[in-house]
Formats: structure tokens, sequence, C-alpha cells
């Protein structure tokens, strides 16, 4: 009875399918809304900010053709959707023949598993110290530490980690400042090189909890309190059963499940502010590449990295929907 | 299961209660304020006694480092000079200046892109929540998505081709994301108005749904919308501070975004100039604390059941 | 002669399930406390359905709670002692022997059956914990059959216990709240309203569940309600309270056909009856602010027979006859 059901699955894709659909077209439109032919205002603006370009005629015949400029707005739109489905999104401007895949397909795992990571940490710790300040017997020390981290929140994830640079690998030479490992390391399994990773991890990591990890306690010590005054805890303690099983099964299990749903609505903001966090840590991931793009106004880079931006993000979405039926066993019978 | 054993003693126990005693005196709501118009103020009154012009670039001698700085950080910059307190940039302008030129430009960025949305939001909210059926289903699908969609990507690429960036169109290009959260909750709470009984009598007794939205509805949303407008500026502002670092904000006259970016371009940061990316966040952080404050204020005085609790 | 003498006695020699002694429960209000239980005291025999009844805040579901030391603040017990099986006093156990004493001595079925069970644990989970608590650990199988057992005790399939609370019917989750009360056979279980908000006949089939669970295992059992028509058809005694206070505590035969205290006579009353037309009675004059109760009879000021001294000496609840106690001017010394 509990679990997914088939409308459930279909519902949640469709609106996968949605959002990936409109944020591409929403990248289709734009830049045809600036006056004149898309590739000449690409070229346009790359000769105003002084950028060379290598085998300039070559590649604008490319994109031409690419672009299918000739033809109705309408084919062009189509053969834009196909090649987006089928993850082709052209050339690199500014390092031509690089493709935007390729590119993208180096940075992207440092973006996953940093911003994965950061934010289970972030909601698992923060729910955690949520649940237990609502719980009595947690020590005052702890309880002070919600209103620290509630101001941290209001404040942007890389003005923490700018101040964090300054304040730990500069002034003080603790961890490191830019990059994602060492330059000259061998890159592999070997412990020297993941070690490398994970102090350049450290920090940018490190912004984007600190940043979040306030509003996460903050609600789930609401949402515990409420359950507590559900009437299924009085019979809980009726029962005799002992503290830990009613905070765990009773109280945590319940209260958890609208933090599930906050999470999918908030993996859009948090992505946002990350590609924020990678420029000013050098961290080579699609934050860093997107900062260089606009530096070099490779525009074809830039769409194609915010196309995958909001692929991810819609994609991160639609698996937290899909494990919100196994938590809570009533949401098949809701309009879920 | 406790009994409610209380009855109606007939005693009123309502008393009209001075300032000191009112919601309205929160420390948080007052301390934020506080804060936010002293950037205010400083910012509209500073240039009157410094020299805006100081900000652009080329005005000023290069890397000088702050008057209270004693040892330089390297020798390539030069020494304190008392006509730049606060030092200048490589780009020869003066910190100060820049300061006071881009603060009312970032809170200006704000005001006018969380106006805009608010605006947007409001109006669509109140269709969707008053009008229901496929209006409304359309416009929750838009915000739905829109909420959950990585805002500042989208951002990013729509900025990148407005060929010149000026404050006022990054301030509309702010509100294009501004606008469906403020939307969501002004929806959430006309829904749950309507099932109200003070609406339903106004609905029988012949008011006009126009009538019954400005007199009946609006007053009693004051202070929520007053709280979302708070929130929304301090999302606009967070934004477009974020596409400015990337690169993308106005070029000719400074933001404290955009100072933060051509810090960034200029490694600043191993040049140990603190002094040119150290005061915008300064500046920053003081708006952002004081928006927080006056928000989770707001949140107080309108739901006194948060006013006793204490972490 | 002799037949009541020795059934008299056989009375005195009932063993006691429960003996609640002078339970005082104050609620705390701004403007002074009230007084939701005054000097309240019972004995519940074994193997006995005695019925609480009153009207809506006297006091009854706070005595309840208070039996199984479950007040919430703003309320707070200021007096009393509860003993079980005229051993264990439950209000001078610490945490660790209440926990245990918990549902093995006495147990609950809630008011509000339908939100009383945990959203998203399965049935047979929510048994196993209460037998896991108390009884250590079991094998999957011995537990299985055991919550089966319970579930058909109830009326209920086994399966049930593979099913989520919401995909039962507001009778059949009452039922499991039933089952689970017996599950580790108590020598008390208090059921709190244990058929409002159910339509007529499936209280039927709860009612009748209750009366089996005592046929088969002898517990007793402490029903508490306003609806006195429905709880007559179950109970052994019942204890009428009014205002914090118990005013009368007497057997079902002799409380129907003979109600002593006034209050009582309004109650009893004011069923409506298939068979007779009876003209509405309204009782006059208003309940007292519960903050600040006038000396005397907490009663007196709806009273229809008031005397003098209602104003001024709290009756005390007195053995009348055999087995009855009313606490009212009315009867008592000069009987």
């Amino acid at each position: 009875m509990k679990g997914l059901t088939k409308e459930y699955v279909l519902k949640r894709l469709g609106m996968l399918i949605l959002t990936v659909w409109l944020g591409a077209t929403i990248i289709f439109i734009i830049p045809r809304l600036a006056p004149g032919d898309p590739v000449e205002g690409m070229i346009g603006k790359m000769a105003i900010t002084g950028t060379h370009i290598e085998n300039s005629e070559e590649m604008i015949e490319a994109w031409r053709a690419r672009f299918g400029l000739d033809k109705p707005i309408l084919v062009q739109y189509f053969r834009y959707l196909y090649n987006t489905f089928t993850f082709n999104q052209g050339f690199s401007l500014s390092s031509f023949p690089a493709t935007v895949d390729s590119m993208i397909s180096r940075s992207l795992p440092w973006t996953i598993g940093l911003l994965t990571t950061a934010t289970l940490i972030s909601f698992i710790l923060g729910n955690l110290i949520g649940a237990l300040m609502a719980w009595r017997g947690t020590p005052k020390l702890v309880k002070a530490a919600l209103p620290i981290s509630l101001i941290f929140t209001s404040i942007p994830a890389f003005m923490l980690g700018i101040l964090m640079i300054y304040l730990f690998a500069i002034n003080r030479d603790w961890l490191p400042y830019a990059g994602g490992f060492d330059r000259g390391l061998t890159v592999g399994w070997n412990w020297q090189y993941i070690s490398s990773v994970l102090k350049h991890s450290v920090l940018p990591a490190l912004s984007v909890i600190l940043v979040t990890i306030g509003s996460w306690a903050l609600r789930m010590r609401g949402m515990m309190i409420t359950t507590d005054g559900e009437d299924f805890m009085i019979l809980a303690k009726a029962k005799g059963l002992s503290p830990w099983r009613i905070f765990w099964a009773y109280g945590v299990r319940n209260a958890i499940l609208p933090q599930i749903t906050a999470l999918g609505v908030t993996l859009g903001t948090i992505a946002g502010g990350f590609v924020v966090v990678e420029t000013v840590f050098a961290y080579p991931g699609l934050g860093y590449l997107l900062f260089e793009a606009i530096l070099n106004s490779d525009y074809t880079v830039i769409q194609g990295i915010v196309f995958y931006i909001i692929f991810a993000v819609a994609l991160a979405i639609f698996i937290v929907d899909l494990t919100y039926p196994l938590i809570d066993p009533r949401i098949t019978y809701k309009k879920g | 299961m406790e009994e409610k054993v209380l009855m109606d003693t007939g005693n009123s126990n309502i008393k009209t209660v001075g300032f000191w005693q009112s919601p309205w005196f929160n420390p948080k709501l007052i301390i934020g304020s506080i804060l936010l118009l002293s950037v205010f103020l400083i910012s509209n009154i500073g240039p009157i006694f410094w020299d805006k012009d100081m900000a652009l670039v080329g005005s000023s001698p290069t890397n000088v480092v702050p008057l209270w700085v004693t040892e330089k950080p390297s020798g390539l910059l030069k020494d304190a000079d008392p006509a730049h307190p606060l030092g200048t940039e490589s780009n020869g302008r003066d910190m100060l200046a820049v300061l006071l030129v881009g603060t009312p430009r970032t809170l200006r960025i704000g005001l006018i892109g969380a106006g805009i949305g608010m605006l947007v939001g409001i109006i669509l909210g109140f269709t969707a929540g008053l009008m229901g059926g496929w209006v409304d289903y359309v416009i929750s699908t838009l915000c739905d998505t829109m909420v959950s969609m990585p805002g500042l990507a989208v951002l990013v690429v729509i900025a990148a081709y407005i060929p010149q960036m000026e404050v006022n169109n990054l301030a509309m290009i702010m509100a294009i994301f501004a606008w469906p959260l403020p939307a969501r909750s002004i929806r959430a709470q006309i829904l749950s108005m309507r099932e109200r009984d003070f609406i339903k009598l106004a609905l029988i007794s012949g008011s006009s749904k126009i009538d019954i939205m400005f007199r009946e509805i609006m007053p009693n949303l004051l202070p929520y919308l007053a709280a979302s407008f708070v929130v929304t500026v301090s999302g606009v502002i967070l934004a477009s501070t974020g596409v400015e670092t990337l690169g993308l904000g106005p070029t000719r006259i400074p933001t404290l975004g955009t100072t933060i970016n051509g810090a960034l371009r200029a490694t600043a940061m191993f040049r140990g100039m603190w002094w040119w990316w150290g005061p915008p966040i300064v500046v920053l952080v003081i708006i952002f604390v004081g928006l927080f404050l006056i928000n989770v204020g707001l949140d107080e005085i309108a739901n006194p059941r948060l006013r006793g609790l204490k972490s | 002669m002799m037949d009541t003498k020795t059934a008299d006695k056989n009375l005195e020699r009932r063993q006691v399930a429960l003996d609640l002694k002078d339970l005082n429960v104050h609620y705390e209000t701004p403007e002074g406390d009230v007084i939701a239980a005054n000097n309240v005291s019972l004995k519940i025999f074994r193997g006995e359905i005695l019925g609480l009844v009153g009207e809506s805040g006297c006091g009854k579901t706070t005595t309840a709670m208070a039996i199984l030391r479950l007040v919430q603040p703003p309320g707070r017990v200021t007096k009393g002692s509860v003993v079980v099986r005229e051993e264990v006093d439950i209000f001078n156990l610490d945490d660790q022997e209440l926990r245990s004493a918990r549902w093995k001595e006495i147990a609950l079925i809630p008011q509000g059956a339908m939100n009383s069970l945990n959203p998203v644990m399965r049935i047979r989970d929510q048994i196993a914990d209460v037998i896991r608590a108390h009884d250590g650990m079991h094998a999957k199988s011995e537990l299985k059959e055991r919550i089966a057992e319970l579930l058909h005790v109830v009326g209920l399939p086994s399966r049930v216990g593979a099913l989520y609370p919401h995909e039962l019917s507001g009778g059949m989750k009452q039922r499991v709240c039933i089952a689970m009360s017996i599950a580790l056979q108590p020598t008390l279980v208090v059921a709190d309203e244990p058929t409002s908000a159910l339509d007529v006949i499936v209280q039927r089939v709860v009612a009748q569940t209750l009366l089996d669970i005592r046929e088969k295992f002898g517990m007793s059992i402490l029903i508490i309600g306003h609806d006195i028509s429905l709880i007559a058809q179950l109970v052994d005694r019942i204890a009428v309270m009014y205002a914090g206070n118990l005013v009368e505590v007497s057997p079902l035969k002799k409380i129907v056909e003979e109600p002593l205290h006034p209050y009582t006579k309004l109650l009893i009353e004011s069923i409506p009856s298939i068979t007779e037309k009876k003209p509405m009675r309204f009782s006059s004059g208003i309940t007292h602010d519960l903050r600040n109760p006038p000396p005397g009879c907490v009663f007196q000021s709806r009273c229809d027979q008031v005397m003098d001294i209602c104003h001024k000496v709290v009756p005390p609840l007195l053995e009348v006859d055999s087995d009855l106690q009313v606490a009212c001017h009315l009867y008592g010394n000069d009987e």
C-alpha cells in the first residue's frame, strides 16, 4: 500500500519535463530578443571586450549552419530542442574547437560531488540539531547555537566564503584558498590526490553548510514542537515507550516529512548560490566555468551551463520527490 | 486532552498599552530598522562631505592602503594617504567614495526590483486566489515551476545578453524571479481568508469583489505584505549581488557587487588588498542582517505566539 | 437476610484494582488556578466496569489523565495517590519505574483514537512497540502470532496489522486501540470517550468489544463519557462528576431507578426516552466561576433543593447505602 504509484511518478516526471523544457525555451528565446543575428551579436560583444577569436571565419560558418539561421524560427526552435535533448550544446566560442559538452562534463562532477555532499550534510545536521533543540535535556550551549546560525542564513554563501578564505587561508595557512586540488598531483585514486581534494572542498562546502543549516534547524524545531502536541504522542507516552523510541519513531519520523518537501523547493536556490561560491574559490566546477565564460563572452558555454544547471536541479527535485512516498505512506492518497 | 474549564467572568481585560509595552516595540524590529536607516542615511548624506567622483576609474592614485594600516601587506602598495582613508584599489577608485556611490545603487536595485516583483506578485496572487479555476491552475503551476528553478542561472543568461547593463534594467530582471514567492504566499492567504466568515458575510451583503479585496482582505494582509516585501528586497539584493559578482553587473559606475567582482578579477585577495572587497561585504552584511531582523520582528508582531519563544 | 449480609461481606472482600485517593488537579491560568479535580476519591474493583460521567469540563478526562500521570502543563497534580492492585503507588514511582508500570498496570484507550495512531507506522509495529518495550524482545513469529490474536479478540482480521492508520475506518482504528490496550493484560483499562465521533452502529460494535474483553480477560475498565444512555449499557457502577467534584457513585440499577444527588437526577431525567414523552427540564442558575468556587457545595447555584447549609459546608462523599456514595446534604448523617 505504501510507495510509488504510476500516477505519482508520471506526474513528477511531467513536472521535470515541463521545467526543463521551460528552461530550454527561455534560453532559446533570450538571445533572439536582442536585435540582429545571434551570431553577429555574439561576435560583436566579443569584439567590444577585446577577446580574440581563432579561426573566426570557419566558426561563423559552422555556427550559421548549426543555427540554421536561414530557416524559419520554428525550425530553428525544434532543431535547438533536438540538440538540447540529445545533449549536444555545440562548440565553445572562445575555446573553439572544444565542445561545450566536453567542457561541462569535466566540471560537472566537481559541482555535483561537492554540492550534493554539502546539501546532505546541512540537511541532516540541521534537522538533527533542530530536533534535539525541541527535546528536553539538550544542553544550553547547543541551544544558543540556533540564533547565531540563524543570522548566518541571511548572508549569501559566497560572502561567507570570501571571509573564510581571508581568515583561514590567507591570514593563517590552515586551508587552501583556491582550486580543486593542488597542482602537480597525479589525478587518480591515490591518497595524496584524494586528501588534497578533500582539503580543498572544506571551505567551499562550509560556506554553503553554514548558511543553510540555521533554517533547517529552526524549522525542524518548530515541526517537532508541533508534532509533540499531536494526539498520538500522548498515547506514545502512555504506552511507556522509551524516550528515544518516541523521539525517533514518533517524533522525528513525522516531523521530517515537510522538511523533505522543503528540500526539493530550496535546491534551486542553493544551486544558484553555489555557482557564485565556486567563483570565489576558483573551484573547478560549473560555477567557475560560468565565471570564465562570462569573462570571455563565451555565449554558447554560458547557455550550455545554464541549461545543465536547470536540468540537474530539476532532476534532483524529481529524485527527492520520488523518495517522499517511501517515507510518508499517506502521500499517494493525497493529490500527490 | 486538557479540559478547558475557564469560564468568562465578564471582566474586560482590554487596556490600551503604551508604546513601551506595545508589540511594535520589538527589539529586533528596532535594531534592524536602525541598521538599515544608518546605511541609508550615511550613503545619502555622505556625498555631501566626500567627493563622489573619486569613485571613477583613474580618479585617484592606485593601490593606496587604508589610513590605519601601519605595515603594508606588500611592497607594491602605496603608503596611506589621509585623502583616501579607506584606501584605493588598482583601478584608481577611492574606496570610501566607492562605498558612498555603490551603496545607494545597490539599495535602489533592491527596492525597484522588489517593488516591481511585489506588484506583479500581489496582482497575480490576488487573481489566482480570488478567481480560482484554470486561471489559478496556470498561475500556481507557473509559480511552482519558477520557485524550484535555479533562478540565478537563468538571470545570468538574461543578463549576459543585455548590451549595457544599468541599475534599472538589472532591477527589472531581478523582478522576473522575485514575483513567484510573494504571489504564492498571497494566494495562500487569500484562499484561507476566503473561507473565513467575515468574507462570506461581505459577499452575501452584496459587496463587489473589488470592494471586498480592498476593504476586507487588504487590511488583514498588510503585515504579511510588509514581511514579504522585506524578504523580497533581501532576496533581490542577494541575487543581484551574485550576478554582479559573476561579472554581469552595471559597468561604469560601481555597485557593491561589481566592486567585489573587480576585486576577484584583480586577485585582490592574494595581493592582501582586503580593503577592496572587505568594505562592500561589511556594508552588505549590515544590510542583510538589518533586513533579517526587521523580518523576524515583523513576524513576531504578526504572530504573538512567537513572541514568547526563546530558544 | 443472611444472603444480603454475606453479599455485603463479599463486596468488602472484593479486590481493589485501582484506589484513587484525594486527587487534586489544578490548572494555572493568568487569573488564578482553576480546580479541575477536587479531592476525588474512587475505588475500582477487579473485573468491574465503572462509568465516569458528567458534562464537558467537569473534570472526568483530567481525572483519567491524572491516573496515568499524563496531566500536561498548565495542569498539575497538587495532591493525591493512585494505588494499583493495592501494591503499586503510581505517584511514587521514578521515571524508569513509571515507564515500565505504564500499560502493564494501566492502559489507555484515548479520546480521539482517530488521531492517536502514529500515521507513519504500520499497525502491527505500533502494537509490537508496546510489547517489546515491556516484555523484552520477541521473535518475529511470536510477535506476529500474538498481534494476530489481539486483533482477533476485537474482531479484526490479522491482515489489518500490515496496514497504516489512514487505511482504516474510524471504528477499526478504535478497535485497534482497544486491541493495543489489552496487549499486556493490564489491571485497568481507561477508555476515554471510546464511542464519541463514531456512528451508532459502530458504537454498538465497540461497546460490545469492550464487554467481550472484560469477559475474556477479567480486567477492570474505567469508561469516561457524557452519553449516559450508551454508557449505561456497559457498566456495573456509575460515578458522576460535577465541576471537578465527585457527587455520586452508585450501582447502575440504583442510580437509574433512584438517583439521589440533584445533579444526577437532572442527568437521568434528561435522557430522552423512546417510550414516553417527557417535558424538557431546564436547570436554573449558571455554573460558578471555577477559579473561585463559592464556599460550600459546588452545585449550589443550580440546585433546586438547595438549603442553608449548602452555602457553608462542603458535603462530604458519604457511603449512604451498600456500595452507594453521595455528596449531598440531603442525605448523610441525618439519615
